[in-house]
């Protein structure tokens, strides 16, 4: 699963997908994952980064992270749709 | 080294909803790099705001509407060409192109240049003609009919699903839900901009700008594209942004080839959501939005005085995407003197 190469992703959390014009903001989270998925991390390693790193757990995560990762591709920000969920 | 100066007439200097380009045109000729510019405008009525900006336009004379005729467009622009010496004029509207086009001739001969794109080409890609266009250059456009009259109407369900478009033949459309406000939309668009109307599919997407400049050989001298963010009750972008989309260049790319267009352009693109690209509309002159060009490194007023003064002008090749146009409505304070000159004398 990769992010789109052309897609820019600010400190701030403004998506801009330069193909469509279109523009979206994501909270801090959302754009620690962004950055993770950029790094090639796989699910797993995305899940386990968060988990360690905030009060939440598992299932909770995975859960947000899959609803997270449904609206990327529903926009058209995501590649692939190889290694989707956790 | 001194830049040259050349006296360059515009028209569009009307700012009301639906605006025209000549103001966005005039800022990008004061920022172009290769010459200086006294700006004349033309105007039609005596409310354009470009009339009273005095900063931008050095002086403003009034001309007829199309309807008017040809002669008497050209000896009020002999008139002019005496007191201002013109070397350039950019039209900027669509109703004012034929006789524009028709006067290009003369107009050259008495020192006047302009690029405007042939009659040929003007006619072709008419909304009227979009159909043949659309086969005979392989681009995709969606359906559309001419209708000359309102009893025709009952007929279009068996070729048109609802929603459908129901556009003029210079300027305005709506989208028509029912028979009944076809026929409604119609009688409104057919008595602001006589016949025919024409009749088009509706294709469900996103929509999509190209501006740009052809040569007249097929070479692609400027390319564009913008998506609408703020869209007016006019269909008109309020705000945009530049985008980078291979396929909507490559587009626009062919069309410049086959056509061997010569001029400014508008392309009024939709893709949908199967990321298919249909050619709504070719506007055969600069958008209002044009100083969105300039202001990401592609100046085409600039460049299309340069070609119309013959001179060899380098394609654009780059510029900056995800930068925005916002635009704003200024209210101007205007002595009633003003006004008053421009409409009794037509010269400000």
């Amino acid at each position: 699963m990769k992010l789109r190469k052309n897609v820019a992703v600010s400190e701030a959390g403004l998506l801009f997908n330069p193909v469509t014009g279109e523009s979206f903001t994501v909270n801090p989270i959302g754009v620690e994952i962004l950055n993770l998925i950029r790094e090639d991390k796989s699910p797993d390693q995305i899940s386990k980064a968060i988990v360690d790193k905030y009060s939440t757990d598992q299932t909770t995560f995975e859960k947000d992270y899959d609803d997270f990762i449904g609206i990327l591709y529903h926009h058209n920000l995501l590649e692939s749709h190889e290694e989707t969920t956790i | 080294m001194k830049k040259r100066q050349f006296n360059i007439a515009v028209t569009g200097l009307n700012a009301i909803d639906s605006p025209g380009p000549g103001v966005s045109v005039i800022r990008a000729l004061h920022e172009a790099a290769s010459f200086d510019v006294k700006i004349i405008g033309l105007s039609y009525e005596s409310l354009e705001p470009g009339i009273y900006m005095h900063d931008i336009v050095d002086r403003t004379y009034s001309i007829p509407y199309p309807s008017a005729g040809i002669d008497t467009l050209l000896s009020r622009l002999e008139y002019i060409h005496e007191k201002e010496n013109l070397d350039v004029i950019i039209p900027n509207f669509d109703a004012e192109l034929y006789p524009f086009i028709k006067l290009e001739p003369k107009l050259k001969g008495m020192g006047i240049h302009m690029f405007l794109p042939t009659l040929h080409q003007f006619e072709e890609r008419h909304k009227v003609n979009l159909n043949d266009f659309g086969k005979k250059y392989g681009i995709s456009v969606p359906h559309s009919k001419v209708i000359y009259d309102l009893n025709t109407v009952h007929s279009l369900p068996s070729e048109f699903s609802f929603p459908m478009i129901v556009k003029g033949k210079f300027y305005d459309a709506s989208i028509a839900y029912s028979i009944e406000q076809v026929k409604s939309y119609f009688n409104k668009i057919s008595a602001k901009w006589g016949l025919p109307i024409i009749i088009q599919e509706f294709i469900h997407g996103t929509e999509f700008n190209v501006t740009g400049l052809g040569d007249g050989k097929g070479n692609t001298i400027a390319a564009v594209p913008m998506r609408k963010q703020y869209i007016t009750d006019k269909g008109k972008a309020w705000g945009g942004i530049t985008i980078s989309d291979e396929k909507m260049l490559e587009m626009t790319r062919t069309f410049l080839r086959k056509t061997k267009w010569r001029g400014g352009f508008e392309l009024e693109l939709m893709k949908n959501k199967d990321g298919e690209l249909y050619l709504l509309e070719i506007n055969p002159r600069l958008p209002a939005w044009i100083y969105l060009a300039v202001g990401v490194g592609q100046n085409i007023p600039e460049a299309l005085v340069n070609l119309a003064l013959g001179e060899n002008v380098k394609p654009f090749t780059t510029y900056d995407v995800g930068k925005m146009f916002i635009r704003y409505a200024w209210d101007m304070i205007v002595d009633r003197e003003e006004f008053e000159q421009i409409s009794i004398y037509g010269e400000l």
